[in-house]
């Protein structure tokens, strides 16, 4: 610390706030943040709001003009501590907060941009490798063939065909690709911690999660086969009396595995970030710079650590999905 | 105190997934020491399992950082 007589500190006086800092980048917002500079001003990349409401019709601007709190055509970023932080509400001129009628808000914050980041070198590695094999027929891999050919045969050799059964595992195959290479590709983009379209934290986020199970949900249930329903609703060998017990046992078993599902993703996920973020915290908490060897350690320890929960991650959600599909089309014992 | 008892319950589900794993993590080098040919198919079962009982844990961890916020 060097010694200024008469000048004022600019260093930062209150304690350092951990919490809030690594919960700030976990979640979701609008604009991209780089970087604080030393007059507290921040470099970010201001992605597009996008606002409906039924007063005012659709809004779609910079999210420069909503930063630090300012207030653009009636809208306004809630920044108190309340239900509704961090959610963007309509203001009057007297500068209330309408918190009933909230608008949709369909902006591109850090999530979206890094999903479609995702699904576009999901869409790249997947284009040019059929490419590839247009161009080549089918024989040796060489390329990014030799990448992709082992992953795709281990799905369907490991993961679809003993759980889905030999002959009605092809339909299912893109939904257990995609969801595989989808989670995958956005759990490792979320390790790498720049530049942008990197570093958003997209499978952490329970809303993504809640869609990719609900798909699993839905694909289940509408491949079930009758003896499926006639196990939930009436299973075999259960006396008459049991089953108004047993039916809604059933149905809660039906939502509460894709729901599993959904919680299991999120919260590997967001507990990786929380605990990588934790250790390089520690270097701002004890403020000094010789703990930052010990951190950077552990920080590397734990990405080791993290990338293969990514991979197992993405591994598990496929297997149990192809599973619950498995299951909905059991058969007949007698 | 809802952020100490929080903590409190996220710490006691760690110790219900840390037995978990253990006996997994036990079980799975028993079998490989009586059948080290095995070796990989044990190593996946395991990783499995393990996974799955983390999934458990993390509930918690999810329950908890509901009941601070």
């Amino acid at each position: 610390m060097s010694a200024r007589e008469g000048a004022a500190s600019d260093k930062d006086t209150t304690a350092f706030d951990a919490s809030s800092f690594i919960l700030d980048h976990i979640a979701d917002s609008h604009e991209w943040h780089i970087l604080t500079k030393k007059n507290g001003e921040g470099v970010a990349i201001y992605l597009p709001v996008i606002l409906y409401s039924k007063e005012k019709g659709l809004n779609i601007f910079s999210s420069r003009k909503l930063a630090d709190g300012r207030e653009y055509k009636g809208y306004k970023v809630v920044e108190q501590e309340s239900d509704l932080k961090g959610k963007i509400v309509s203001v009057n001129e007297a500068g209330e907060i309408d918190a009933k009628n909230l608008p949709l808000d369909f902006s591109m914050t850090k999530t979206v941009i890094g999903m479609l980041a995702a699904a576009l070198i999901g869409m790249w590695l997947f284009i040019s490798l059929s490419r590839s094999y247009k161009k080549t027929g089918i024989s040796q891999p060489k390329g990014i063939q030799s990448f992709l050919e082992p992953a795709v045969l281990f799905v369907r050799d490991d993961i679809a065909i003993p759980n889905i059964g030999e002959h009605h595992y092809e339909k299912y195959m893109p939904y257990l690709l995609s969801v595989f290479f989808f989670i995958l590709i956005n759990n490792v983009m979320g390790l790498i911690p720049f530049p942008p379209p990197f570093g958003a934290n997209v499978t952490g986020n329970i809303a993504l999660t809640f869609v990719l199970a609900a798909c699993t949900f839905f694909i289940t249930q509408f491949s079930g086969n009758k003896t499926y329903w006639k196990h939930i609703f009436a299973a075999p060998g259960v006396p008459f009396w049991l089953l108004p017990i047993m039916i809604p046992v059933e149905i809660i078993g039906l939502f509460s595995k894709p729901f599993a599902l959904m919680i299991r993703l999120f919260a590997n996920i967001t507990a990786g970030h929380i605990i990588v973020l934790s250790l390089i915290c520690l270097i701002f908490i004890f403020d000094s710079l010789s703990i930052a060897p010990v951190s950077i350690f552990f920080v590397i320890f734990m990405d080791c650590l993290e990338l293969l929960v990514a991979f197992l991650q993405a591994y598990i959600f496929t297997l149990l999905s192809s599973l619950f599909i498995g299951m909905a089309m059991p058969e007949e014992h007698h | 105190m809802t952020g100490t008892m929080a903590a409190v319950g996220a710490g006691l589900a760690v110790i219900g997934a840390g037995l978990g794993i253990g006996r997994i993590g036990g079980s799975a080098m028993d079998a490989i020491a009586r059948q080290p040919e095995a070796y990989s198919k044990i190593q996946l079962a395991m990783i499995i399992a393990a996974a799955l009982v983390e999934g458990a844990a993390l509930f918690a961890i999810v329950v908890a950082l509901i009941a601070k916020a």
